[in-house]
């Protein structure tokens, strides 16, 4: 099994003509993502033109393309300008996972875009994320697909790259994956640590957890109290931003220790309260990983 | 983007909130001036990005023109939590009852904007919230229907008993709620909200944050930022479209990713060294950018070695290849440069590199250790 994205994701790709949007299109039609629509306001009518022969049609809405096509999630890779509107036009077009890829999306338009998707039953991950890869079955978003192997571990991590460094460590180590996911780095997200959690307790397949956070919020001692509470598998986490001075917001709009509250310190501390074994550098993820798998 | 007391006053003062009277002086001159001109005692307050410029001698009430010069003196120079103080706030003493404190906030965990009040104004709320969290009122507006007409009485409630003291902070509320939409703010604080002993009630200190990624929408609040306070390799960061912060270390890093490149920052001092920053060059990176990257690590003379951590997921690994080349080219560098690239395009990236005669490593811990080696035999 894996959550979120598999062999029955029949993917819609917002902005498939941009310069981003029909580069990963490519990189999933070739990772065997069945991406069934594009949508380009203006465009509909063309094709997208995959490689060996296969065509994608372009739509001008969501809309059209869920209802021409039956496609049940979206990726989002519009301008930051209209990135909002467009996780809530595929909401109401009723698709029911939203990955919204596009970084520096005004915070109060997502705010709104959020609310939306809850009420309309669509599960949004992003914005500013690189989205799920379930090994060998699907990828959404901008994962490179060749880092990645299945198996028993399930990843979540709140950057992009990070996650890559994470994956590939367990790759090289024979250590495969049921799904990786990047929850994104801004501070309003859909699909925080705590609900990804959730979806992978309800994964039979899923073994062992790696959960990768970084400075700036209380999201990651929020999900140790969670695992310690709920969750029967192991985790291993990692918190990047152990050297970020207070008060410097580091990249990620959300990645800013406030006051006290936010650092990479307090967060290491809530993980080990909470029987999370905590890697000091992304490479000792393998060895904790191995050692809860064996347990 | 953090701006400065007078400039949130101005756009509070744009969506009707009372506030004092106020200009800013940048020399004594100008401060004496304007006290004359507002007659009676004036405050002199130090305009930077930093809270606790109360305690750190920044703010001064002054009776006569000759306190205004003294005061104004001493803060225009002055160093608060490391910004140099180039500004002054002179504005006319108010008369002060009561103080409370009115804030609002993107929420991370409602997902929308709150509202915190508090009738105990004028310290710290995060100092109030944990001493006494029952003098606190917050409210969570939702994005569907905004901000009700009911909701700020409820708020105003929890702060005054006088019904005309309530109406006024009342309207206030909902003022701030409009200036917190229509600039695209992340934070707005009041602190502290007054009444005067005439029954009126007023703004008389704001501290505001606006969203970076609302900027584009608002082209009138771009000239608020301050350049003073930041180093120039910061601005002209940000100008690259770069995310980049300054460190007192010598390892200049370059990757692609904030948390890649803040787990890289980690890693240098894990091997015993000291990163000289923090640079993320963004998703979607084309050449221009790592130059521009280049050159701006280059600037900081502390540098000894770069470090390029590049895993490509929507950065393109020949991308940033082309982009090392190029800037090489172009400009001088002096320290040397150790790659690791890997992720997408990493072959076309690793050929362009290689036909430059550079060559990469396939792994973070060894391009980290390799980097902190050259800082520590040189």
């Amino acid at each position: 099994m894996a959550i979120l994205v598999d062999e029955n994701t029949k993917l819609v790709v917002q902005g498939i003509t941009g310069r981003d949007g029909s580069f990963h299109t490519l990189q999933m039609m070739e990772y065997g993502t069945a991406v069934v629509a594009g949508v380009t306001p203006g465009k509909g009518g063309q094709t997208f033109e995959g490689s060996e022969g296969a065509s994608v049609p372009i739509f001008n809405s969501m809309d059209e393309a869920v209802s021409e096509t039956g496609a049940n999630a979206s990726a989002v890779y519009v301008p930051p300008a209209f990135a909002a509107s467009a996780v809530e036009e595929a909401a109401d077009a009723g698709v029911s996972l939203v990955v919204a890829i596009t970084e520096g999306v005004p915070v109060q338009d997502m705010a709104r875009a959020h609310a939306f998707a809850r009420d309309h039953g669509a599960r949004v991950l992003g914005p500013n994320c690189p989205g799920v890869i379930s090994p060998g079955k699907a990828k959404v978003g901008i994962i490179p697909g060749n880092i990645v192997t299945p198996g028993p571990v399930g990843v979540i991590s709140r950057s992009g790259t990070l996650t890559y460094e994470a994956v590939i460590h367990l790759t090289n180590a024979g250590i495969g994956q049921t799904t990786c996911l990047g929850i994104g780095g801004d501070p309003l997200i859909g699909t925080n640590f705590v609900d990804a959690l959730e979806v992978f307790a309800g994964d039979a397949e899923t073994e062992a957890i790696v959960m990768i956070g970084e400075i700036g919020g209380t999201d990651e001692q929020e999900a140790a109290q969670w695992v310690n509470e709920h969750l029967e598998i192991p985790v291993v986490g990692f918190i990047a931003g152990q050297t970020a001075p207070p008060g410097r917001r580091m990249g990620h709009a959300g990645a800013i220790i406030s006051g006290s509250s936010g650092t990479a310190e307090e967060k290491m501390k809530a993980f080990e309260e909470n029987g999370i074994a905590v890697a000091k550098r992304p490479a000792d993820i393998v060895d904790l990983i191995q050692g809860a798998l064996s347990r | 983007m953090n701006i400065h007391e007078y400039q949130a006053k101005e756009i509070l003062c744009a969506n009707g909130i009372p506030v004092p009277p106020g200009e800013v002086a940048t020399t004594p001159e100008e401060a004496v001036a304007l006290a004359e001109q507002y007659g009676g005692t004036v405050v002199v307050k130090a305009q930077v990005h930093s809270g606790g410029r109360g305690k750190a001698g920044g703010v001064k009430l002054a009776t006569t023109t000759a306190e205004v010069r003294e005061h104004a003196e001493k803060i225009l120079g002055m160093t608060i939590s490391g910004l140099t103080v180039e500004k002054i706030l002179i504005t006319p003493a108010e008369d002060i009852d009561t103080e409370a404190y009115v804030g609002i906030l993107m929420d991370r965990g409602f997902q929308a904007a709150t509202f915190i009040v508090s009738a105990e104004g004028g310290i710290d709320i995060e100092q109030i919230a944990h001493t006494d969290p029952d003098a606190i009122r917050k409210l969570t507006v939702d994005p569907r229907y905004g901000l009700m007409d009911h909701q700020p009485y409820w708020l105003a409630n929890s702060l005054y008993s006088e019904p005309r003291l309530v109406k006024q902070a009342a309207k206030i509320i909902h003022q701030l709620y409009n200036a917190f939409t229509s600039s695209g703010a992340s934070m707005i604080e009041i602190n502290p909200l007054i009444t005067t002993s005439s029954g009126e009630v007023k703004a008389i200190d704001a501290k505001m944050s606006i969203d970076d990624s609302e900027l584009f929408r608002h082209p009138e609040l771009v000239g608020y930022r301050d350049l003073s306070a930041e180093p120039v390799a910061e601005t002209k960061a940000r100008e690259a479209s770069l995310s980049y912060v300054k460190l007192d270390g010598n390892v200049g890093c370059c990757v692609n990713g904030a948390g890649l490149a803040m787990a890289t920052m980690d890693l240098v001092k894990y091997y015993g060294g000291e990163p000289a920053n923090f640079l993320d060059i963004g998703g979607s990176s084309n050449p221009e950018k790592v130059v521009s990257a280049l050159k701006i690590i280059t600037s900081d003379s502390n540098v000894k070695v770069i470090l390029f951590n590049i895993f490509g997921g929507i950065t393109r690994g020949d991308d940033v290849a082309r982009g090392i080349v190029e800037a090489t080219k172009r400009i001088d560098i002096h320290v040397p440069i150790v790659i690791r690239l890997t992720g997408t395009n990493e072959k076309e990236g690793l050929d362009i590199l290689g036909e430059a005669g550079f060559s990469a490593f396939s792994s973070m811990d060894e391009v980290v250790e390799r980097a902190v080696e050259i800082v520590n035999a040189g």
